[in-house]
């Protein structure tokens, strides 16, 4: 019971600030959308919160991630610059509320005037912990911004457009609902926020993110993607933000994580307390890299290593 | 010749003067370029001592990650092996190059300058048609994204979206919010690249080099041709490190050249010649161990095995 408490505080508090918050209504409001072709049928958008990858053809579009419900219009004429085709398909890779917050305006807006039911794939953890609930209680999660198509398998793929899309199961990196999304015949790798090149990751303990499980997935990314040629280009890769990277720019940040954890561990293992490892300042040599000092992030990295097996 | 006659016949040949010179300074750099290696030799041909930050004006953050950089990455980790030089380093080392120009047909205006490198078959294109750099959410490559102004005779090169990768390749990093800005000059057949890197994250001001080249038409650059295996038996994920405090290599290199331990570990300071009067009770030593009279990388003088290192 005390773990559903929890998990029902941390994933609500995912989505109370952008609702309530008049600043970042406001901020919202200037947003644009920028779109930028990856390669083959994939194409990225930018604008406030995670990435959107969009994949358009012949059969339709697919989309991964919705960043945020106010900007659902912005979204739409951006990717009907791209294709006037229907929207089928929305992966969410997280539960994120900068992920998954335009799951119901995205679809209605996209499809209006059509009669064209989407998909909202999401692994099953990501749908249990937005639907948590005290008894008698409503989901602090609207339930219109829910997965419609959960999987519980490590992973999902079906064929859109021509091409092989796989869902991937990362368990326990991120949070413990991440997917990866690889489009076979593009060659492009959607990854959401198990890799944020420029900023530390963000390790959602309470939702069930591990700092082993985000090397396991950061390492999972480097058997999936192929440089074409001396570690450059082949299989692009779609951060939760960021710019567009490959396989060398994962590796850079996987060696980041390494690197990172062996230390607090090596820390931890001479018996300090989290205090004084943050005093120690064990990422001081990355954080000019990584958007500075992250007290966040080194705690979530010890209290991931000091959990008792 | 009435004065209207003359006139028209000025002009005429004005502008057969000025359609036959090209619009802007332009010197052409194409042909087959071999490397000297006089200057950093060591550095460049063999390959820089572990912890040797001399000339580097790199912060402590830069420090401390070149510090825990251990070289069994460089094997242990397939992704690094086939890695390539970064356009800033590739000037450094295995510099054979191949340069040509791209010329519009119609205008016989200049596209690009195209460069081919022994490396790793890098290729790199300075766009000279004026278009922009990309967007900050474009991908970054090793050669990065270039664009060439003429300056007199000098070409001035500027360089963003370069991939992270290294000042020096013993672990001296270099951030990919870095630019890389070079001028290049031609006397006959020499050529002379002197490269600027900024880097906001490892570097407290710019780190400036210069590396020549002379026209060796002779020259036949092969196939470079690096595959990546398994060379090293190493659990998956494994990222070979020092953690801190932990790197007993850190005082070979000044202990093997007989250099103040303080100096090798770069800074900006230890640029100046001011940085001389911190070192007067510095005595160098009594003898030269190690590339001492090395100029060529072969023959006497080079390769000299080092002397035990002293560890204080």
């Amino acid at each position: 019971m005390k773990k559903l408490i929890l998990t029902i505080i941390a994933v609500g508090a995912l989505y109370e600030r952008p609702a309530r918050s008049q600043t970042a209504s406001t901020a919202l409001e200037k947003v644009e959308i920028q779109a930028i072709h990856v390669q083959g049928n994939v194409h990225m958008l930018v604008g406030a919160g995670g990435n959107i990858t969009v994949q358009a053809g012949i059969e339709g579009l697919l989309l991964v991630d919705t960043q945020y419900e106010q900007l659902a219009p912005k979204i739409v004429a951006a990717i009907r610059r791209l294709s006037d085709k229907p929207l089928f398909w929305i992966i969410n890779t997280a539960l994120d509320a900068d992920h998954v917050s335009g799951n119901d305006a995205l679809p209605k807006l996209a499809n209006a005037g059509i009669r064209q039911n989407v998909r909202i794939i999401a692994h099953e953890n990501v749908l249990n912990r937005m639907a948590a609930a005290p008894r008698g209680a409503e989901p602090i999660v609207p339930d219109k911004l829910w997965p419609n198509d959960e999987y519980y398998l490590p992973q999902k793929d079906f064929s859109f457009n021509g091409e092989a899309v796989v869902v991937y199961h990362m368990p326990a990196a991120h949070t413990d609902g991440d997917s990866i999304v690889f489009f076979r015949s593009s060659n492009v790798l959607s990854v959401g926020d198990i890799f944020t090149p420029g900023r530390y990751p963000v390790i959602d303990l309470q939702n069930g993110g591990t700092v082993q499980g985000l090397i396991t997935a950061l390492n999972r990314i480097l058997q999936i993607t192929v440089p074409l040629k001396y570690q450059e280009g082949g299989t692009y890769v779609i951060p939760g933000h960021g710019r567009i990277c490959d396989e060398a720019d994962v590796v850079e940040y996987r060696d980041m994580v390494t690197i990172i954890r062996d230390r607090v561990q090596d820390l931890i293992k001479k018996g300090m307390t989290l205090e004084q490892v943050k005093a120690a300042r064990p990422t001081r040599d990355y954080d000019p890299e990584y958007g500075g000092p992250n007290d966040a992030f080194l705690e979530a990295v010890y209290r991931s290593l000091s959990i008792k097996k | 010749m009435n004065p209207i006659k003359r006139g028209r016949i000025i002009i005429f040949f004005a502008v057969l003067a000025l359609a036959a010179a090209p619009a802007f300074a332009q010197i052409d750099f194409s042909g087959e370029w071999a490397p000297l290696y006089h200057e950093d030799a060591p550095e460049r041909g063999p390959g820089p001592e572990l912890a040797d930050y001399l000339e580097l004006p790199i912060n402590d953050a830069a420090r401390m990650r070149a510090d825990s950089w251990e070289a069994d990455r460089i094997s242990v980790v397939q992704e690094y092996q086939c890695r390539p030089h970064a356009a800033d380093y590739a000037l450094r080392g295995l510099g054979n190059i191949r340069i040509w120009r791209e010329i519009d047909t119609a205008t016989q205006r200049l596209i690009a300058v195209h460069m081919h490198f022994l490396a790793w078959d890098s290729e790199r294109t300075i766009w000279m048609d004026g278009r922009s750099h990309p967007g900050e959410y474009a991908p970054h490559t090793w050669q990065g994204f270039s664009t060439g102004v003429w300056e007199g005779n000098m070409l001035t090169v500027t360089t963003t979206h370069l991939k992270a990768n290294y000042l020096r390749r013993n672990g001296v990093p270099r951030s990919e919010q870095a630019t890389l800005t070079e001028h290049w000059t031609r006397h006959a057949d020499w050529l002379t690249i002197v490269s600027v890197i900024e880097d906001p994250v490892f570097l407290t001001e710019p780190l400036v080099r210069s590396d020549n080249w002379y026209l060796d038409p002779g020259q036949a650059i092969g196939v470079f041709g690096c595959e990546p295996a398994p060379e090293v038996p190493a659990p998956e994920g494994t990222v070979p490190h020092w953690l801190p405090g932990t790197n007993p290599n850190l005082r070979e290199f000044a202990n093997w050249y007989g250099l103040p331990f303080e100096a090798t570990r770069g800074g900006a300071e230890t640029l100046y010649p001011e940085y001389r009067a911190k070192l007067r009770d510095y005595k160098p030593p009594e003898k030269c161990e190690r590339y001492c009279a090395c100029t060529t990388l072969i023959g006497p003088g080079c390769n000299v095995p080092p002397p035990r290192p002293q560890q204080r």
